[in-house]
């Protein structure tokens, strides 16, 4: 069985950030491993402790730096990495009709059984890339999942879909299939000092579009951002300043009067 | 014609609010381009969901009788069909959790371009929505110079329309074999049940990533016991099996309204603000004084929650 993992690297601004022009400047912002998509890798280590023959391979679109990322991944036990990257990638604002038929042709040089996505990025919030690529190369789906049990046949999987509320959603899906994945499913592992080792010889195989069969139009989108701000803020809150024994005392007599302690 | 499709949600025999707010949202974008607004509902008791959505604006209603519950092939199929029958410029899908498991596929499947989780909408020759990006810390515009276009919208942004209007009803039907889908539903759970129920509290002290490890919880505990509150928390702390799933607050979690919500190193993500926002008084201690929580919160405490909490349980002691 092979489990392909999409694991993208996201920024993340500094709480005190600037913009310019229509992102946040670049010397304000960090990269991670996507959390979605750390709990994603860390379902697929997990079936491929379980089970025997089970090789997991990640795949990322992103340019160079995103390989410490990867390598994160390759260090929880990922088995082999995927980067996608060229200059006409590099070049294009990727909308999700353009990630999907990335990562399609992907599935087409790898045929996995079973492919694990976050449910969203941390960044720009689509949440929709794991479902497109589903109905694009075929496979079942689920999106949400936040609880995944497989039987020793892996012909189906039996997820939960967490819905609003406080309701999950029982459903079996039949695999191969993609399963967007929502945090909380399962104990994201650190990386151990030996995984990281291990990680440094591990494969990460890049790809331009012609190694995929494509040329700059599959990568090509209607879509582009013209403006980021600072949302207005609508706060009109009251603020208590002073040392943390005068806001504390403050705000002990907002809590007094408003009768929800009695002392 | 530049007409708006506009699809509505619904679970367990209730439509959800999303489904009157998109026919606002579906209605203002079909004014814009000068088109009709159609709403499509799909599966469970449409007739009475029909009469529901029987709104001022709504132009037509099509119904598709086909199972109980959701299903995503089936969503996506008859949404598919309905758009092929009307060829509308403009397809509105509920950013909601079913919204995401088959809004992607129509875009896909009719290689219309998605905007995802809009929070604004207008048309003037193109469209342009309004998106959060980085956890709510900025907002994006943007735009697309191709039509017809698939769009999510999030919940809670648009008003709901609540007149009602005499809408014509149009059965549309759209064959659907339950058995032949990959994704079969096999029920529902409620989670969370448990020996507290925070909905039912007045005062909530809750806490979020700001607390960073599981034994500072003992702090939080100490604020808990000295002013007799409910202690209730963000996804964060649930995730990590701090707290059991009984004590969440936020849209996958419980909806609170207390009459003091003590929100403490919680930034307010959108998902986490749905659940709470109803309390009468929000009080917020966050180290960064540009967490969207300060935003809804009646008083703010800019400052370390390891000195501010240790300073306020003294207070009650």
């Amino acid at each position: 069985m092979k489990i392909l993992v999409t694991v993208k690297e996201v920024a993340e601004p500094a709480d005190d950030f600037e913009i310019e022009g229509t992102d946040v400047g670049e010397q304000f912002l960090e990269y991670d491993l996507n959390e979605w998509d750390d709990y994603a890798v860390e379902a697929a280590v997990q079936l491929s402790e379980a089970y025997d023959d089970v090789e997991v391979v990640s795949a990322t679109i992103g340019p160079e730096r995103a390989e410490e990322t990867i390598r994160m991944a390759l260090a929880k036990g990922v088995d082999r990495s995927i980067r996608v990257w060229d200059d006409d990638v590099a070049a294009a604002e990727l909308d999700v009709a353009a990630k999907t038929r990335l990562f399609a042709a992907v599935v087409d040089e790898e045929e996995p059984d079973l492919v694990l996505s976050g449910v969203q990025a941390a960044d720009d919030g689509f949440g929709a890339t794991g479902v497109s690529l589903a109905d694009e190369i075929g496979f079942d789906w689920a999106a949400v999942v936040n609880d995944l049990q497989t039987e020793d046949d892996l012909e189906t999987a039996h997820v939960h879909r967490e819905l609003e509320g406080g309701i999950e959603e029982l459903t079996d899906v039949d695999l191969p299939a993609v399963l967007t994945i929502q945090t909380g499913l399962n104990e994201p592992r650190y990386a151990s000092l030996r995984g990281i080792r291990q990680a440094q010889s591990k494969e990460i195989a890049e790809f331009g579009l012609d190694d995929l069969g494509l040329d700059a139009d599959a990568v090509a989108s209607p879509i582009s951002r013209t403006a980021m701000y600072e949302p207005e803020t609508e706060s009109d809150a009251t603020y208590f300043d002073g040392s943390p024994e005068e806001q504390a005392e403050r705000l002990a007599d907002v809590l007094r009067d408003k009768g929800v302690v009695s002392e | 014609m530049s007409d708006v499709l506009a699809v509505a949600d619904h679970r367990r025999g209730e439509l959800r609010d999303v489904s009157l707010e998109i026919v606002r949202a579906g209605r203002e974008l079909a004014d814009d381009l000068g088109g009709d607004l159609h709403v499509a509902v799909i599966a469970g008791d449409v007739d009475a969901f029909a009469g529901r959505l029987s709104l001022e604006g709504v132009d037509a209603i099509h119904t598709v009788d086909a199972g109980e519950e959701f299903n995503h092939d089936l969503y996506a199929g008859a949404t598919t069909a309905l758009y092929e029958e009307l060829a509308p410029t403009a397809v509105l899908m509920p950013n909601s959790v079913n919204g995401l498991d088959y809004a992607p596929a129509v875009a896909n499947r009719l290689d219309l371009p998605l905007v995802s989780d809009a929070v604004g909408l207008s048309y003037d020759g193109g469209l342009e929505a309004t998106r959060e990006m980085y956890g709510s810390k900025v907002e994006t515009t943007v735009e697309l110079t191709e039509e017809p276009f698939a769009v999510t919208v999030r919940g809670g942004e648009w008003a709901a329309v609540e007149a009602d209007a005499d809408v014509p009803v149009e059965a549309f039907v759209y064959d659907f074999d339950e058995s032949a889908s990959g994704a079969r539903v096999q029920g529902f759970e409620e989670v969370g049940a448990g020996d507290v129920d925070i909905a039912e509290a007045e005062f909530l002290v809750s806490i979020g990533r700001g607390i960073e490890e599981e034994e500072n919880l003992e702090l939080i505990e100490e604020l808990v016991e000295a002013t007799g509150a409910t202690l209730s928390s963000s996804r964060p702390i649930v995730d990590n099996g701090w707290l059991p799933k009984n004590r969440q607050v936020g849209q996958s979690g419980k909806q609170v309204t207390p009459d003091v919500y003590l929100a403490i190193g919680i930034s307010g993500a959108v998902q986490h603000v749905a659940g709470m926002k109803g309390a009468e008084t929000i009080i917020a201690i966050n180290t960064d004084p540009n967490a969207p929580i300060f935003d809804i919160a009646d008083y703010g405490v800019v400052g370390d929650l390891f000195d501010v909490v240790p300073a306020l349980t003294e207070q009650f002691s």
